[in-house]
């Protein structure tokens, strides 16, 4: 996707700093999602679609009103619906329009192994770099919510750019302009953090929400996503992990042990060559009895003994 | 199923030493026949191929240094998955090529107990024991095997990650690298151990054939059985003479 006017902040297994990064001050954005107030019009997946010119898919019938089973590389923003019964008896739909979360710590990022495939911008937008993808997948093995989808005929990776196109361009998401509830925001992530925890604290206190909160979870820094959920301590019954984590494979592993353990092991280089200066090479025994060789012939007096 | 194995092993070995001959000075002894070497050489073409498009991938540092020579990244991440089927493909020949000489026994475990003597060359000669291969060379054979396995059953689910799911990834990534370590440690022993620490030994592996000295020195239980005479009325004239010389060298440097 374009860079347009956007600072990077992160390159993915980039060794060197990043160019231009910190020079200016810019605000770290962020798109609000109110599930408490989506009506599953999917006007967001339509406009998804549509700004990012993928083709339109069959849909596939599973007994709701889902569109498809889940996202794929063409198809990046999905509501999915599920069935809730609470305990007082009643039902409740729970709808969530599931895309990247744009991470604070991007679990794809951490694992990619391609210089330049995965970028962060200062703005906190994940996006993939497909020309610099070498179609690996770690990074679906890196993001905690299963995001990041590959096409085989590529052989590259591609997932929600938070329309970084746009948003370079000071435009807003395609699916947020697109959403008629308003239960879609964008803006920067202090706004729209305020405005939803604003929302949870009306849901506890005035709409019979006692556990309405904001899903920002922690354990990956926060997110550029974030959602008001009726109830905070169940965000799994939005299928949402309650404490995504990024596999210590990529974290503590790819960081740490892996180039510690490899300087470790090319050390058996170095030790070979002193142990041949200090030791020697273990010379065959004996040089060859002279004359007629062939095995143990009359033994040379020392003083003719080559060298 | 060891006579099967046996059996394929002859076969393969009459059929490639059809194409090839192993010429032998005065002097020399038979080491490894045709189908050894070839087998040897093909196995360290792909391992070294896998070995460098591994390090592409292996570490942000190493990805600038390793991806030109297979053609970019995305070559390289295409490549390196064949090129490690065909070291696997290729040793699993090798290993049943060489799975009787290379069995561990009650020797070998003695030769480990001396191995501060082995690595210092405190010894002159090897131990009368040691056959066709040192508990050494033994180790490094099960460590590439063990390894080999290890670096299968692993970059399976690294090679297709939505049929295996991100714990086996996650697993798998991990004990690829140790694997991959392991491999490289033993490989620059093996390096070494085969050219400038022990002179004779390269050209095993090459011509395929050693000298006798070498073989009295190095393998002396394999020398008994290839010529049918005791190394130790060969070797004992030669090692006095070269302690007479390491004896004048200590004095020199005193």
């Amino acid at each position: 996707m374009p860079t347009g006017m956007l600072q990077i902040r992160a390159i993915s297994a980039h060794p060197d700093g990043v160019p231009g990064r910190g020079v200016q001050r810019e605000e770290e954005v962020c798109k609000y999602i109110d599930v408490t107030t989506c009506i599953g019009c999917k006007a967001c997946e339509v406009a998804c679609v549509e700004w990012n010119d993928m083709p339109f898919q069959p849909t596939t019938f599973d007994n709701t009103y889902q569109t498809m089973p889940a996202t794929s590389w063409n198809y990046w923003n999905l509501i999915t619906f599920h069935e809730h019964q609470r305990d007082d008896g009643t039902l409740m739909w729970l709808m969530r329009k599931d895309q990247c979360m744009h991470c604070e710590d991007p679990g794809c990022l951490r694992a990619c192994p391609a210089d330049g495939a995965i970028v962060q911008y200062a703005n906190g937008i994940v996006d993939f770099q497909q020309e610099n993808c070498i179609g690996c997948q770690y990074c679906v093995s890196g993001c905690p919510f299963d995001i990041p989808k590959f096409n085989s005929a590529t052989k590259k990776v591609y997932k929600c750019t938070l329309c970084s196109d746009r948003v370079g361009q000071g435009l807003e998401p395609a699916c947020i302009k697109s959403c008629p509830t308003g239960c879609l925001r964008f803006g920067t992530k202090t706004d729209m953090r305020a405005l939803a925890d604003a929302r949870a604290k009306q849901l506890r206190e005035h709409s019979g929400f006692p556990n309405a909160g904001v899903y920002d979870p922690s354990s990956i820094g926060g997110t550029h996503v974030i959602y008001v959920l009726h109830d905070i301590t169940k965000p799994e019954l939005y299928g949402l992990p309650a404490n995504p984590q990024i596999p210590p494979t990529f974290t503590v592993w790819k960081r740490f042990a892996k180039p510690i353990a490899l300087v470790l092991s090319l050390f058996a280089a170095p030790v070979a060559f002193f142990h041949y200066v200090s030791q020697g090479p273990k010379e065959p025994l004996a040089p060859p009895p002279s004359p007629g060789y062939g095995g143990p012939g009359p033994q040379p007096p020392a003083s003719e003994v080559p060298r | 199923m060891n006579t099967t194995i046996e059996r394929f092993d002859e076969s393969a070995r009459r059929r490639v030493g059809a194409y090839g001959r192993t010429v032998v000075r005065t002097g020399e002894l038979v080491r490894h026949p045709v189908y050894t070497r070839v087998l040897h050489w093909s196995v360290a073409v792909f391992f070294i191929l896998a070995l460098l498009s591994g390090f592409a991938i292996y570490s942000p540092w190493l990805y600038h240094w390793f991806t030109p020579l297979f053609g970019g990244g995305p070559n390289t991440r295409l490549l390196h998955p064949w090129f490690s089927l065909g070291f696997v493909a290729l040793f699993a020949l090798q290993f049943l090529n060489w799975l009787e000489p290379m069995t561990w026994n009650a020797d070998d475990r003695r030769w480990t107990r001396r191995i501060r003597e082995y690595v210092t060359n405190a010894d002159a000669r090897e131990p009368d024991y040691v056959d066709f291969f040192n508990a050494g060379q033994k180790m490094y054979f099960w460590a590439i095997a063990i390894s080999a396995i290890i670096f299968l059953i692993s970059g399976i689910p690294m090679w297709f990650p939505k049929t295996f799911g991100r714990p086996a990834v996650g697993i798998g990534y991990v004990l690829h690298d140790i694997a991959a370590l392991v491999m490289l440690i033993g490989f620059i022993v093996h390096l070494y151990e085969g050219t400038a620490a022990q002179p004779g030994t390269f050209q095993a592996m090459t011509r395929g054939t050693v000298d006798e000295r070498w073989a009295w020195t190095h393998h002396p239980a394999w020398y008994r059985r290839a010529t049918g005479r005791d190394p130790r009325t060969d070797y004992e004239p030669a090692r006095a003479r070269q302690g007479q010389r390491a004896g004048d060298d200590r004095r020199a440097n005193v």
